[in-house]
C-alpha cells in the first residue's frame, strides 16, 4: 500500500501542519542518503529459523556466551574481563556494537544513533563511577565526595532551547507568555518534586533513585505505579497547558510514551531520580559528540577479541551441563554452535520467546508484559547550521526542541567540542509513542518518504533546513525501548524475569523497565557478578 | 503653455547632480585613499577638465538635440547614480580602485559637461542669447551652492553616502524623463516612446538598488555608524566595518568597536608591553588569539628577540582585509605579511584542543568581548587549561578582559576564572578614550611581581615607567567587588550571562 505525501505528513506531524506543508511549494526532492542499522530480515529469521543443525565441526566450548552487544552486554563482558574471567564469547547481531547507544562518524564530528547523554551519578553508584574513573573522564571528588567530572565533558551551555511560535527561546520549559496562575502551577509541580526528592522509607531508601533496584518498595511510593502521569497531574489539579507539555516532552524524551501512557511512578523518577537535595539542581549531564556511543566504545575496546559480529543467535538450548547456542554468522551463513556453563541474555526480553527453546512453546506469563515502543533516528549532515531568523531569538543549543511538534527536536553534535561555525550534524529523534502499528507504519516508508518527514518538521524552525542537508541516514529502531507504562514497573514481571532460567541469566535495561545506561550497565555487572566463581 | 520656466528648473537640478557627483568621488576616493587634500583636487581637477571635453564634444552633435539631451540625462543618472555603490564595491574587490574612480569621474564630468551647452542650444529659440546666458550660467552657480550646502549638512550625515549616489541618479533619470514631455514637440514621436521606457528601466533600476542598499544592511549600518563606511563585508562569522570619522578610521566586528586609530596604540601598548616586561628572558616565540587587526603583531614585532609568531584568528576574512584594505595594512605596518609572522584561521578553543606546537614564551589574548557563547568558551577555564598545555614555567599571558567599569563583574569574573584555572593573575587598566576605562589581566603559571621597568629601545608613544605601574591600580568603582563572583565553565556560562546584563544596562 502507498502513501501521498498528505497522508504521510498529517500520520507523522499532524494534519494542520501537513496542509500547510503540502500547499507551500517546499519540493519534496530527493535528499541523498540511506536507511541505515539492523536488517529487519535479520531480524525476523529469529522468527523464520525452525530445527536448525550445526555440523558436528562447528561446536566449540566456551565457558559463557554473552547474547547481544548493547550496554548490558557489554557491561558483563567488561566485568567478566576485569576480574580476569576470559572464557567468554559475545554475540551481537549488527555490524556495529552498542545497541541503541551505538554511534556514528562524520569527518566533522561523530554523532550518535540513540541515547547520548549520561547525568552524573550520585557517589553510591560505585560500579558506574569506576568506570567513568577508568575512562578518565573525572577529577576526583568534591568534599562532600560526590563526583567531579571534567569541564569538558559536562554538556556545554546553553543546553536547551525551545522553538515556539516562531521563536526560539532558552531552556526547555516554556516561561515566555506565562501567566500568574502558570507560574503557580510550575512552582507547584517543582514543590511536588521536592517532596518525593526528600521522601525516604522506613529504612531510609529514596523513592527514586539509579538504579531503579535501589528504590523503595514502600507501598506509597509504589502506588503511583497504578495511575498514569496525566492522571496524576490532573488529580493533583495542575492545568496548565505548558506544564502538561513539559511532562509530556519527558516521558516522550526518556521513555517513547505519551503522559497518558507513562506510570507516574515512571514520570517522578525522570524529575527526581537526578536530583540529588530538594531546591538543587538536576545533576549535570556528561555528554560527547558521539553521545553515549563513547561509553559502549570503551567497553567493547576492552573485550573486542570476543566479540563476535554480525552473528544472530538461533537458539539457547538449556542443557544438564549447561547451555548450548546455536548461532548464524549472517556473513558467511554459516551455523555454529557453543557448548556453554552459562549464558548471558542480554537481548531485549520479547526475543527470549523466539530464542530459548523452553520458551518457543510454553513461554512465560511475564514476557508479553514486556512491550517496547519504535522510534525513528536521523543524522542530518549540514554544510552549515542554520541561521537564526531574529537577533533575540535564542542561539543554536545542545538540544533544540519544538513546542509544536511530535518530535523531540535534535541535538547538535558539534556542540560540545566547541564548534561554533560551518558544518554541523544534528540528530534527530522521533518516537512513536506506542501508537497501533506503529512499526509497520514505520517500516511502510522509503528513505525519501522519511527524509521528507524530517525535513518538514524541522522546516518550521528553519525554512532553509532542505538547502543546508547534504544527506540524512535514517535508523529506524523497530523495539527502541521497553515502555514504563502504567501497572507495568511493580507488577511482579521484573522480577520474575530477573532470576536465571536455568543456566540462563538475564540482563537487559528492560529489567529495569526503564531504558537507561545506568540501568543497562547495573544489570550487566550484576549478571557478571552472578557468574563469577566465589 | 510656456515650458521654458520649467526648463531652467531643470538646468538647477542638473547642476546640482553634477556637483553631488563631483564630491562624492572625492569623499570616496579621500575616505578609501586617504590624503584628502590630493584626493579633493585631482577628483575637481579630472572633473572639470572633463566638462571641459564635454562642452566641446557637444559642439560634434548637430541634429536630434532634444532626444540626445534626454539621452545624456538618462546616461548621467545611471553612471553618477550607481557611482558611489559602485566605487564601494570595487574598492573591497578590486586592486586598481584609483583607475575605476578616474575613469568614473572623467565619465560623469564628460556628461555633465554636455548638458548645459545642450540645454542651451534647445533654448536659443524661445529666448534671446543675452538673456539665456545671464539665466543658465546663473542657475547652474546657484545649482553648485545648493549642492555645496546640502551635501555635508543634510546627505552625508542622514542618507549616507551609497543613498545620496543613487537618490541623485533617480534625480537625473527624473529630468530626463520629463524632458520627454518638456521637449516632446522637439523629439519624434516614436523617440519619445522609446526614451520613456528607457527612462522608466533606469529609474526602476535605481530604486530597486537603493531598496537592496537597505537589504545589504547598509542602510542599518549608516544609521548605526556615525561616520561614514568606507569598507563593509560580511564574511561566514561576521560582518566587518571600516568608518572614516573626524577622529580617524574605525574597525567594527558585529557593529562593535575594535579600535580607532585615534588611541587603538593606547590599548595595543597596554595589552602587549606588559607581558614582556614580565617574562624573565627573551620571548622568542609568541602566541596571539584573536587580533586579526594585526594591531598587537605590529607591537610584538618591535622586539628583535621574537622569532616566530603564530596568529589564530577565527575569519579569514578578517586577516585578509587586515593585509588588503590600504588604511589598515599601513596601520599595522604590514605586521601580518612579515615572515615571522605565520597566519592559521580556526576557532581558537577548537585549535588549542587539536593543534600540536611547540610551547610559547608569551601568548597574548585579544577576543571580542564575551557578549555571546561561541566567544564566552574563549574564557572559561577549559580554554585556560588547554591555553596551558601551550605555555612554558616561565611563559607570560595577557587577556583583554572587557571594561572593569561598564561590565565589573564580567571583568572580574574573567580574572578569578583564570586564578581558578591555576594561574597567578595581576589584573591591570588603563583609559583608552575610545572604549573608556578598559582591563587586562596579566599571568603566569608561578607567582611574579607586577612590572614596573619597560624595555629599552622599543619606541612607545604611550607606556611609560609611571603608566606602567599605575595601571595596575584599581579605582574604587572598578575593584573586586564585594560579592561572590562566579567561574566562567563551559557548563555555566556564566560570563556572557554577566556580561548581558551589564551591557545591557547601555543599550
Amino acid at each position: 500500500m502507498k502513501f501521498t505525501r498528505r497522508e504521510i505528513l498529517t500520520a507523522f506531524l499532524g494534519l494542520p501542519f501537513a496542509l500547510s506543508a503540502c500547499r507551500s511549494k517546499s519540493e519534496n526532492t530527493e535528499v541523498a542518503g540511506e536507511i541505515v542499522g539492523a536488517n529487519v530480515n535479520v531480524g525476523h529469521i529469529l522468527r523464520e529459523m525452525r530445527n536448525v543443525e550445526v555440523p558436528p565441526n562447528n561446536w566449540e566450548n566456551v565457558k559463557v556466551a554473552i547474547i547481544g552487544g548493547g550496554a548490558a552486554g557489554l557491561a558483563a563482558a567488561y566485568k567478566l574481563n576485569k576480574e580476569n574471567f576470559g572464557d567468554f564469547v559475545l554475540l551481537e547481531l549488527e555490524n556495529k556494537i552498542g545497541g541503541t547507544a551505538q554511534s556514528g562518524e562524520s569527518n566533522v564530528v561523530p554523532y550518535p544513533w540513540g541515547a547520548h547523554y549520561l547525568p552524573v551519578p550520585f557517589q553510591e553508584n560505585t560500579e558506574l563511577i569506576a568506570l567513568l574513573d577508568e575512562m578518565n573522564l573525572t577529577e576526583g571528588r568534591d568534599v562532600k565526595g560526590e563526583l567531579v567530572v571534567k569541564e569538558q565533558f559536562l554538556c556545554r551551555e546553553p543546553e536547551e532551547r525551545v522553538f515556539y511560535k516562531g521563536r526560539w527561546y532558552e531552556g526547555l520549559y516554556l516561561h515566555v507568555g506565562e501567566n500568574e496562575e502558570e507560574k503557580r502551577q510550575f512552582a507547584e509541580f517543582q514543590k511536588q518534586v521536592d517532596f518525593w526528592v526528600n521522601w525516604r522509607d522506613a529504612t531510609g531508601r529514596r523513592a527514586f533513585v539509579l538504579p531503579v533496584a535501589n528504590c523503595s518498595r514502600d507501598a506509597e511510593v509504589l502506588a503511583l505505579d497504578k495511575i498514569s502521569f496525566g492522571d496524576w497531574l490532573r488529580q493533583k489539579g495542575f492545568t496548565s497547558e505548558r506544564l502538561f507539555w513539559y511532562c509530556d516532552y519527558a516521558t516522550r524524551d526518556d521513555y517513547g510514551l505519551k503522559l497518558d501512557q507513562t506510570s507516574a511512578w515512571a514520570g517522578l523518577f525522570y524529575f527526581c531520580s537526578r536530583v540529588r537535595k530538594s531546591g538543587e539542581e538536576s545533576q549535570p549531564f556528561i555528554t560527547f559528540p558521539e553521545g553515549n556511543g563513547r561509553f559502549v566504545n570503551f567497553l567493547h575496546s576492552k573485550i573486542k577479541d570476543k566479540t563476535r559480529m554480525k552473528t544472530v543467535a538461533l537458539e539457547i538450548i538449556p542443557t544438564e551441563k549447561g547451555v548450548d547456542v546455536i548461532y548464524l554468522n549472517t556473513e558467511t551463513n554459516e551455523i555454529r554452535g557453543l557448548h556453554c556453563e552459562k549464558t548471558i541474555f542480554a537481548a531485549p526480553i520479547f526475543t527470549a520467546k523466539y530464542l530459548i527453546r523452553d520458551f518457543k512453546t510454553n513461554p512465560p506469563e511475564f514476557v508479553k508484559e514486556f512491550e517496547h515502543n519504535a522510534w525513528f533516528v536521523a543524522n542530518l549532515f549540514l554544510k552549515d547550521r542554520p541561521k537564526n531568523r531574529f537577533p533575540r531569538d535564542f542561539p543554536l543549543a545542545w538540544d533544540n526542541v519544538l513546542y509544536e511538534s511530535p518530535s523531540l527536536g535534535y541535538v547538535n553534535s558539534t556542540h560540545q567540542k566547541g564548534i561554533d561555525y560551518g558544518a554541523a550534524v544534528f540528530t534527530y529523534y522521533y518516537p512513536m509513542c506506542a501508537e497501533e502499528n506503529a512499526r509497520a507504519k514505520l517500516f511502510a516508508l522509503n528513505h525519501k518518504e522519511l527524509a521528507d518527514i524530517i525535513l518538514t518538521d524541522l522546516s518550521r524552525a528553519h525554512p532553509t533546513i532542505r538547502e543546508l542537508t547534504e544527506k540524512i541516514d535514517v535508523m529506524r529502531w523497530g523495539h527502541a525501548m521497553i515502555s514504563p507504562r502504567t501497572n507495568f514497573l511493580w507488577s511482579t514481571a521484573r522480577d520474575k524475569a530477573q532470576k536465571p532460567f536455568r543456566n540462563i541469566h538475564f540482563a537487559h535495561s528492560d529489567l529495569s523497565g526503564i531504558a537507561l545506561f545506568e540501568e543497562a550497565f547495573y544489570h550487566g555487572i550484576r549478571v557478571a557478578n552472578e557468574i563469577l566463581p566465589g | 503653455m510656456n515650458k521654458t520656466p520649467l526648463l531652467f528648473l531643470n538646468v538647477i537640478i542638473i547642476a546640482t547632480c553634477g556637483l553631488i557627483y563631483e564630491l562624492l568621488a572625492a569623499t570616496v576616493s579621500s575616505y578609501v585613499l586617504g590624503d584628502s587634500v590630493t584626493q579633493f583636487s585631482l577628483v575637481i581637477g579630472i572633473y572639470l577638465s572633463a566638462m571641459g571635453v564635454g562642452s566641446w564634444l557637444s559642439g560634434f552633435l548637430d541634429n536630434n538635440l532634444a532626444k540626445r539631451f534626454v539621452e545624456i540625462e538618462l546616461a548621467v543618472a545611471v553612471v553618477g547614480g550607481f557611482s558611489a555603490p559602485l566605487l564601494f564595491l570595487t574598492f573591497a574587490n578590486v586592486s586598481y580602485f584609483n583607475i575605476i574612480l578616474y575613469a568614473m569621474v572623467f565619465v560623469i564630468g564628460a556628461l555633465v559637461g554636455l548638458e548645459i551647452p545642450l540645454l542651451m542650444r534647445i533654448l536659443k529659440d524661445e529666448i534671446d542669447f543675452k538673456n539665456l546666458v545671464a539665466r543658465v550660467l546663473a542657475l547652474d552657480y546657484a545649482g553648485a551652492l545648493v549642492a555645496s550646502l546640502l551635501f555635508p549638512i543634510f546627505l552625508v550625515p542622514k542618507l549616507g553616502l551609497t543613498r545620496t549616489s543613487l537618490i541623485f541618479g533617480l534625480l537625473n533619470a527624473g529630468v530626463g524623463l520629463w524632458g520627454t514631455w518638456l521637449l516632446e514637440n522637439l523629439i519624434k514621436p516614436r523617440d519619445t516612446n522609446i526614451l520613456r521606457v528607457k527612462g522608466f528601466i533606469i529609474a526602476v533600476l535605481l530604486i530597486i538598488a537603493f531598496i537592496k542598499a537597505d537589504a545589504l544592511t547598509s542602510l542599518a549600518e549608516d544609521a548605526l555608524f556615525v561616520d561614514n563606511i568606507i569598507y563593509a563585508k560580511s564574511s561566514s562569522y561576521q560582518r566587518i566595518v571600516v568608518t572614516k570619522g573626524k577622529t580617524g578610521y574605525s574597525l567594527f566586528l558585529n557593529g562593535n568597536l575594535q579600535f580607532n586609530t585615534f588611541d587603538e596604540y593606547r590599548y595595543h601598548e597596554a595589552l602587549v608591553h606588559p607581558a614582556f616586561a614580565v617574562h624573565d628572558g627573551n620571548p622568542k616565540r609568541i602566541l596571539v588569539l584573536g587580533g586579526g587587526d594585526g594591531l598587537a603583531v605590529r607591537e610584538i614585532l618591535k622586539y628583535p628577540s621574537v622569532e616566530t609568531v603564530t596568529l589564530v584568528d577565527l575569519d579569514p576574512e578578517m586577516t585578509k582585509v587586515s593585509k588588503s584594505v590600504p588604511v589598515l595594512g599601513e596601520l599595522n605596518k604590514h605586521s601580518l605579511e612579515d615572515s615571522r609572522v605565520s597566519v592559521i584561521n580556526n576557532d581558537a578553543f577548537v585549535w588549542l584542543d587539536s593543534a600540536e606546537t611547540e610551547p610559547f614564551d608569551v601568548a597574548i589574548v585579544d577576543f571580542p568581548d564575551p557578549n555571546n557563547f561561541a566567544l564566552g568558551k574563549l574564557y572559561t577555564t577549559r580554554f585556560y587549561n588547554l591555553l596551558k598545555k601551550k605555555l612554558k614555567p616561565d611563559s607570560a599571558v595577557v587577556i583583554q578582559t572587557t571594561s572593569p567599569l561598564m561590565a565589573r563583574k564580567s571583568f572580574w569574573c574573567i580574572v578569578k576564572t583564570l586564578e581558578a584555572s591555576g594561574f597567578s593573575v595581576k589584573p591591570y587598566n588603563t583609559t583608552v578614550p575610545s572604549f573608556g576605562v578598559w582591563g587586562y589581566a596579566l599571568a603566569k603559571l608561578q607567582p611574579f611581581e607586577t612590572p614596573s621597568k619597560l624595555p629599552e629601545n622599543v619606541e612607545l608613544k604611550y607606556l611609560n615607567e609611571k603608566t606602567l605601574s599605575s595601571m595596575f591600580e584599581f579605582s574604587a568603582d572598578t575593584n573586586l567587588p564585594n560579592e561572590e563572583i562566579e567561574i566562567n565553565r563551559l557548563d555555566n556560562q556564566a560570563l556572557v550571562r554577566y556580561y548581558e546584563s551589564e551591557w545591557r544596562r547601555f543599550e
